[in-house]
């Protein structure tokens, strides 16, 4: 495994660098609420999936939703983290009107999940190589969504949607051990992985159902060993919270653009506000939602509607051994059953559907052909098309088909691509296609010496200067494949030129 | 009035009535209805001397002709009370009688009632008209009650005289000896006693969370008990302080508060804290007596200034419980001083938080501001009274960052060293016995303008309510002024049979028998 990159921001005061902490929330997969049995299922009209205990109603009371306490623990596990067997749920006190409450109800002191830690895994970028990180994870715990304000459907008035209120999260919160932005985003995209497979969210980050607060801060290089040294946070600066960001891209771009503006504060001799920030994705900028001074005393405290939350060994084994292979025990298997590199076996672990579909492919195959096939020109094309998995127009049969055609030599990996695209095109099967275009490998050594001979013949001036630099070949080997309209086998070729040519 | 008509029933009912009892058979005036124990009519209505309807009619006129006066219903629902009597009778008729069938009762305005408006009498809730029905009332619906209203308190539960509703205060039915002065049914649950104590009903529901069934009950010469914390469900309570509330009845008799908290009591799995526990059937430990049990008496409960009435009350009920074969120990609730502090501090503190709801944006009250914080202040600013947004106040502050510490988490910790003096106590005792209050009911004005002197009227009952302990209110004797006192008994956790057992004992040993003369 490579080393970490390294991220410096050039100032006019030098080098700084960034340490990023991230509060990730994940809705957990449940048909209920939190603590009501009212629907979560999205897109349905405004105020329709809304219990009394949802509205707030005098006299109702929460009543702790099961699945969601094994969900929590579910992904807790698939953290490894410790899983705490006493929790508690607090009140935090805020007046709005999408929360009907007038508190959220969420585990301030006593989370339900403690401390984790988890590999992550950044992609090659800029020239710097692939490489993973451990990620500690300081706690997770459960609370309740809020509503939903909408400012723009009057000019005078507010709308509040209570779809939402009561949906039952996961905060999931990093210590500072995220450097640079492509580590933030890769750190979302493992805990996605994560909780995916673990069924416990599903990761649609779309409908908001995956965000991430990001906590920015900069300091000189230097400054965060000694803080790792110490715990002390004074060696950082102060920190501003990014809230709320639901893509990979707009992460990264609202820590690139938070950590400049405070470089840029501070160089000017100004103090960086502690404080709550909005990323503004057309403007490629953060602003200011509430500083320090206008926080909200949330009064904390525990709700007295609800009990300790108490689970025993007994729950937590239950969930242990129902656990589904996790992406890491997933790639780990994938290096030692498939020969794959520890990258590649990481990409195609990222998902259970990308893993199933290697597997699919891989089966009585090459691993490693069938690893690049996936990895490079399937996924290579789904990205650029912009498609899911799901929506692939190749199938993972059809794919092994393919690399059954190279194996077997009936056509080169170069009219393989050709082949791929015209699957891609939706002409079908890659046998099929080979049949209909006559794509066939030329393995037929007479008819590639007659081309040869009839390459050596028309070019004897390059048949003589080859003698004196013999890795001029190449340029034989693709007058040949040209010829041969590229069916031509490539070792066949390469050996009748060498025997004509005399090298 | 065509009740006076001298329509005369004759029916044979053996329980009690006025203390005394029925004799083979005698004459009863439909009026006389009303002046029946929940017991006495419920055998009445099986035994088919009078019909639920009858029943029903005899409170809605009487309450018809005396809440004007009294005050105690701020919403009365005779079409309601006469359907569901009709419904009862016919059930009756069929043989398919249910435990309370066609007995009418009052409902405390803290009970989500569905149709009926609840208001806790607080103008915030404005004309709100519940959807639901609390579980403690559908309790008492599916056992066939029928409901004749909603009964007066203080706002939101907060107060010991009931001064704070919405709808002025309800009268006590009792006045000093010679005196014409209206005096406080005290509170919180002023109306539900007031009501029992003018027979506006058999029964009724109040709550308690500082001594809100038990003080008033003790003013009004009724009995009243809170059940152990969890026993009875707070689903559809308008919420005052979540960790205190508890509901409770207050009625005539023990047996009839035996009777109703053993119909209100249910596991509730709406309520996160309510008990697993079966209710126990407590009519039984009525008149078992109290041979053998051991009684504990708590010296801390005797406090300076209080009145020698107070303690000489207190010794007389000494004395009964000894004279039938109870052993009296002195025992020490080190922590009993600290109670009250806590108390004002943990229970304003929760209602800062339930009350957040009443914001103006979903039901209730609004007052429209400019803007949104416009909005917030002046719907809270007109729709609280000023005990409630003193109390909102006390709670936010204790709360507040930098105070928690100081305040609340020390207040739970005093909390849980009662609980344990508690605990300790009751590995030796069986009961305690403390005086309900440190006074008789009050006049109205007369602590208004104090809240620290109002605040120790619940001096001697908010140590069950910290520690989530039994305990019931029973009348015992009459102070010099004519007015009833109350003695308090506290159970152990979940051992409401002691309550009652120690209860009607002394209500037997006391006779009492007093009914405040009728002058409204």
């Amino acid at each position: 495994m490579s080393d970490r990159a390294s991220y410096t921001i050039k100032g006019d005061t030098g080098d700084w660098e960034v340490v990023l902490g991230l509060e990730v929330h994940a809705q957990i997969a449940s048909k209920a609420k939190l603590f009501s049995g009212a629907s979560t299922a999205y897109g349905a009209e405004p105020n329709q999936n809304v219990s009394l205990v949802d509205a707030a109603m005098p006299g109702m009371l929460p009543v702790i939703n099961r699945f969601c306490v094994e969900q929590a623990v579910r992904t807790g596990l698939g953290l490894n983290a410790k899983i705490n067997k006493v929790s508690r749920f607090d009140r935090k006190n805020y007046f709005y009107p999408d929360l009907p409450q007038g508190y959220q109800i969420s585990q301030f002191a006593m989370p339900i999940v403690g401390e984790g830690v988890i590999d992550v895994d950044v992609e090659p970028s800029h020239g710097d190589p692939a490489y993973s990180f451990p990620v500690r994870i300081e706690r997770l715990h459960m609370e309740q969504d809020a509503g939903k304000s909408i400012h723009d459907m009057d000019p005078d008035a507010t709308y509040v949607d209570l779809n939402r209120s009561g949906v039952a999260l996961m905060e999931i919160v990093s210590k500072p051990d995220i450097r640079t932005p492509l580590e933030a985003a890769a750190y979302v995209k493992k805990l996605k992985s994560i909780v995916v497979a673990l069924g416990t969210c599903d990761g649609d980050m779309e409908k908001g159902n995956l965000r991430a607060d990001v906590n920015v801060s900069i300091c000189k290089p230097g400054q965060y060993e000694k803080f790792r040294e110490t715990g002390d946070f004074g060696h950082l600066g102060t920190r501003c919270e990014i809230k709320n960001m639901n893509s990979f891209r707009f992460i990264q771009a609202a820590i690139e653009y938070e950590a400049r503006r405070q470089i840029d504060i501070v160089e000017a001799g100004g103090t960086v506000d502690q404080e709550t920030r909005l990323f503004d994705p057309d403007k490629v900028e953060t602003r200011s939602m509430r500083s320090k001074e206008d926080a909200h005393d949330y009064r904390y405290f525990p709700d007295p509607d609800l009990l300790p939350l108490e689970i025993d060994d007994a729950f937590i084994e239950g969930i242990r051994a129902s656990l589904p292979e996790l992406p890491d025990q997933k790639r780990a298997r994938f290096e030692a059953e498939y020969g794959l590199s520890r990258y590649d076996a990481g990409v195609l672990t990222a998902d259970a559907e990308g893993a199933s579909f290697f597997e699919t492919v891989a089966k009585g195959r090459d691993p490693k052909l069938s690893a690049n096939w996936v990895t490079q020109e399937l996924f290579g094309y789904l990205n650029k098309a912009e498609l899911e998995l799901a929506d692939s127009p190749v199938s993972a049969t059809q794919l092994g088909g393919l690399i059954d055609l190279i194996s077997s030599d009936v056509i080169s990996g170069k009219i393989a691509k050709d082949v791929f695209q015209r699957m891609v095109d939706g002409e079908g099967d890659p046998a099929d296609i080979v049949e209909k275009h006559g794509l066939k490998q030329v393995t037929d050594t007479g008819a590639i010496e007659a081309i040869v001979d009839e390459v050596i013949a028309a070019n004897p001036d390059q048949a003589a200067a080859v003698k004196e630099k013999p890795k001029t070949i190449g340029w034989f080997v693709g007058q040949v494949m040209k010829a041969s309209g590229g069916k031509a086998n490539p070792q066949a070729v390469n050996k009748i030129l060498r025997e004509k040519l005399g090298l | 009035m065509h009740r006076e008509r001298g329509l005369i029933l004759h029916f044979e009912v053996k329980a009690a009535y006025e203390g005394d009892c029925f004799s083979d058979s005698m004459d009863l005036r439909m009026s006389d209805l009303t002046k029946l124990t929940l017991t006495a009519a419920l055998e009445g209505l099986e035994s088919k001397a009078f019909s639920s309807r009858e029943l029903t009619q005899a409170f809605v006129d009487q309450i018809e002709t005396s809440n004007g006066v009294l005050n105690a219903y701020v919403v009365t629902t005779p079409d309601k009370a006469l359907a569901m009597a009709d419904a009862s009778d016919a059930r009756r008729a069929n043989g398919e009688a249910l435990a309370l069938d066609g007995a009418p009762l009052g409902i405390k305005d803290l009970y989500c009632t569905k149709g009926v408006r609840t208001t806790a009498c607080s103008e915030i809730l404005g004309e709100f008209t519940p959807t639901y029905e609390s579980t403690v009332t559908q309790n008492l619906w599916d056992a066939g009650a029928v409901m004749l209203g909603k009964l007066n308190m203080d706002e939101f539960a907060m107060g010991s005289s009931n001064e704070t509703s919405r709808f002025g205060p309800p009268a006590n039915p009792w006045r000093r000896d010679g005196s014409n002065q209206k005096l406080t049914a005290g509170g919180s649950s002023g109306g539900s006693a007031a009501a029992v104590a003018a027979d506006l009903c058999l029964a009724a529901t109040a709550s308690d969370t500082g001594g809100s069934i038990r003080q008033p009950a003790a003013f009004t010469g009724t009995v009243g008990i809170k059940p152990t914390y969890g026993r009875a469900s707070r689903y559809g309570m308008v919420a005052f302080a979540s960790s205190l509330d508890q509901a409770g009845p207050i009625t005539k008799t023990v047996a009839d508060a035996a009777l109703m908290t053993e119909l209100m009591c249910s596991h509730d799995e709406k309520d996160s804290t309510s008990l697993p526990v079966e209710t126990p059937r407590w009519r039984d430990d009525v008149h078992k007596g109290v041979k053998g049990m051991k009684i504990g008496i708590p010296k801390e409960y005797r406090v300076d200034g209080m009145p020698q009435e107070i303690e000489d009350l207190w010794q007389q009920g000494i004395t009964w419980l000894k004279e039938m074969g109870a052993e009296i120990v002195d025992v020490t609730l080190p922590h009993t001083k600290y109670a009250l502090p806590a108390y004002y501090i943990v229970a304003p503190a929760e209602a800062s938080s339930n009350l957040a709801r009443y914001d103006g944006m979903r039901y209730g009250a609004r007052v429209q501001g400019g803007d949104l914080t416009g909005t917030y202040e002046g719907t809270r600013a007109s729709g609280f009274g000023e005990e409630v947004q003193r109390r909102l106040m006390i709670g936010t502050y204790v709360l507040s960052s930098g105070y928690y510490d100081a305040y609340y988490l020390r207040a739970q910790k005093v909390r849980t060293k009662i609980l344990q003096d508690f605990q300790t106590v009751f590995q030796d005792v069986d009961a305690l016995l403390t005086p309900t209050c440190p006074s008789a009911a009050f006049a109205y004005g007369e602590n208004a303008g104090d809240p620290v002197q109002m605040y120790l009227n619940d001096i001697f009952t908010v140590t069950a309510n910290l520690a989530g302990l039994p305990g019931i209110s029973v009348p015992a004797a009459i102070d010099s002024n004519g007015l009833p006192l109350g003695l308090q008994v506290i159970g152990k956790a979940l051992d409401e049979s002691a309550c009652f057992q120690v209860a009607g004992a002394l209500e037997e040993a006391a006779g009492f028998v007093a009914k405040p003369e009728k002058w409204w």
